[in-house]
């Protein structure tokens, strides 16, 4: 395996990107803001009518660092992923930019930077969503919510870069659906959002521990509640990992594909 | 190696797993001039111009592009270098001047010199028009067109087109031509792959002939058309029906000359050593065969289908 070979030119993809989304940003706003809007509303209050938590917490404020940190996950996915794809296969810009002082590596890097940029904006969304829902459900209940957006900003990284290894072994824009379908949809369900992950039983809840969903999912509890609790360094530890792991094997990953 | 060599290959060689895709050749392109690639698909030509732009790693032999090694050299050789891809790789979700400003930006330009740059592109290519267009808007040739600008953002010494006309109408391929004519008068070196032999002849000061992964011929393309055709070709064309009878007749009245047979024609090449043959001929006694005469002069078509041989590769 060769060095990584990343410059700072992996800022001018990521500039490239910023420029095509300032075409679009109105319409790719509508999902992250709706959405999130939706959930807290219709499961938070609808769902929770009939839900009693063992803490005596309402359920849409249990729900709501899981959202924060979901749906961002979602944002970057579909960027690493769909879009990913549709640069790399459809669109060539890839090979338009490998043409130039730009590496591969440069561009690969660009990328997962770039899902996890649009993570933040997805978590920054959500963040007025719930700041907003404050007032009337006490979402928000500490000054260190500020932090979910970082933890976004790694989380983001770690998300980008799975779809990216994923995207690296489709042969179709649709053979995405095997990693959405087996991979995230589990997670998003199993993760920790809807309801805590030591309700599940035995192995499945030892299974779960390993979930980079569910850590985030803590640290976002953790920063929305004000509550902080040491088990969360073992979380940020954990998303470093895998996303240390995910981010090398997606460069290894796309030269094999690419550079032959 | 001379300053003035701007491509050394030598024994390059190419291979994907047991495929030999580039077997071992060897060329070099000099400062100013227009160098030709040609082939039939899958003769091993772009994979030629990828390990020369650095974006295909070369398995043996040596390459030295602007006399720097592409394995050890790769950013500061395509920072010199323009290409212009076999595909169209624009970036359809920008306008035209933001393409060539996101292009700049890659190669360091800073942003009130990549505007200046872009216009004087556009000027040169004749789309200033079309600077706030949307590229889905733009015709087939001027996204060919805009792809030359885009190479150009960043005032390359080699110019690498690979295919550049394939899929565009006889108009816009003239005004490309054109184009890089003009490139060519203002000093710029082109190394050019084709499979339109007139691209070939009309831009090209030297050409490689390549088949089955080895260069088969080179030289100018007056040189080649010369040496492997001669100045005429008689074409002689028969309604069906008739071939066996015909393709007789037209061996024993060319007797002495070359001949390539097809399933309705027959090429007449004049005979190695004596031009003079071919004109000779008595095209009357082939019409009175039922068959259309054609005399023209060769061409670098002829060459290619000569050397590479008229089965269709697929």
């Amino acid at each position: 395996m060769t060095a990584i070979d990343v410059s700072y030119r992996t800022f001018k993809v990521w500039q490239r990107n910023r420029d095509v989304f300032m075409h679009m940003w109105k319409a790719e706003t509508t999902w992250p803001v709706f959405e999130p809007l939706v959930v807290l509303l219709g499961l938070g209050l609808g769902l929770g009518r009939f839900v009693e938590l063992e803490s005596g917490q309402d359920y849409i404020e249990f729900i709501t660092p899981g959202v924060v940190a979901a749906f961002p996950m979602w944002t970057s996915i579909a960027e690493g992923g769909w879009a990913s794809y549709n640069r790399m296969s459809y669109q060539k810009t890839y090979d338009a930019m490998i043409a130039t002082p730009v590496s591969l590596d440069d561009v690969i890097t660009g990328e997962v930077i770039w899902a996890a940029s649009r993570g933040v904006l997805s978590s920054f969304y959500i963040l007025i969503v719930a700041l907003a829902l404050t007032p009337f459900w006490g979402l928000v209940q500490s000054p260190l919510v500020v932090f979910t957006l970082p933890a976004a900003f790694l989380a983001g990284l770690m998300f980008g870069s799975m779809a990216l290894l994923a995207t690296s072994f489709v042969t179709s824009v649709s053979q995405l659906a095997y990693f959405v379908s087996l991979v995230i949809i589990p997670m998003f369900w199993v993760g920790g959002v809807f309801f805590p992950p030591e309700e599940l039983s035995g192995t499945v809840q030892t299974l779960s521990w390993f979930l980079p969903l569910r850590h985030v999912v803590n640290l976002q509890r953790g920063f929305v509640t004000g509550d902080l609790h040491p088990s969360m360094v073992v979380d940020g530890l954990w998303i470093a990992l895998v996303t240390a792991a995910l981010y090398r094997a997606v460069l290894w990953s796309m030269r094999r594909r690419l550079i032959k | 190696m001379q300053p003035d060599v701007l491509i050394e290959a030598r024994g390059l060689t190419k291979r994907f797993g047991n495929l030999t895709a580039v077997d071992a050749i060897d060329f070099e392109v000099v400062r100013g001039e227009c160098f030709g690639v040609l082939g039939p698909n899958g003769a091993g030509k772009t994979s030629t111009i990828r390990m020369i732009c650095c974006v295909s790693p070369v398995t043996d032999g040596r390459l030295r592009v602007l006399g720097l090694d592409p394995a050890r050299e790769a950013r500061r050789i395509k920072a010199r270098l323009g290409v212009v891809p076999q595909d169209d790789n624009l970036d359809t979700d920008l306008t035209v001047l933001e393409n060539l400003r996101a292009y700049a930006r890659y190669f360091d330009i800073p942003k009130a010199e990549a505007i200046e740059r872009a216009w004087d592109v556009l000027r040169l290519m004749s789309l200033t028009e079309k600077a706030d267009e949307k590229i889905e808007n733009l015709s087939g040739g001027m996204k060919r067109r805009l792809t030359v600008a885009r190479a150009l953002v960043s005032r390359p010494e080699l110019l690498v087109l690979d295919e550049p006309t394939t899929g565009i109408d006889p108009q816009a391929r003239q005004l490309f031509w054109q184009k890089l004519r003009q490139l060519k008068r203002e000093g710029m070196t082109m190394l050019l792959t084709t499979h339109y032999m007139e691209e070939a002849a009309v831009l090209c000061d030297r050409v490689i002939i390549m088949d089955g992964s080895r260069i088969i011929a080179r030289g100018t393309p007056a040189e080649l058309v010369r040496s492997v055709i001669g100045q005429h070709v008689i074409e002689v064309h028969f309604e069906d029906g008739v071939r066996e009878a015909a393709v007789e007749q037209v061996r024993r009245l060319a007797d002495g000359l070359r001949i390539d047979e097809t399933d309705d024609v027959v090429y007449v090449y004049e005979a190695p050593g004596a031009p003079g043959r071919i004109l000779d001929l008595d095209l009357d006694a082939f019409e009175r065969l039922g068959a259309a005469v054609v005399q023209r002069r060769a061409t670098l078509e002829d060459v290619f289908l000569r050397l590479t041989g008229r089965e269709l590769v697929e």
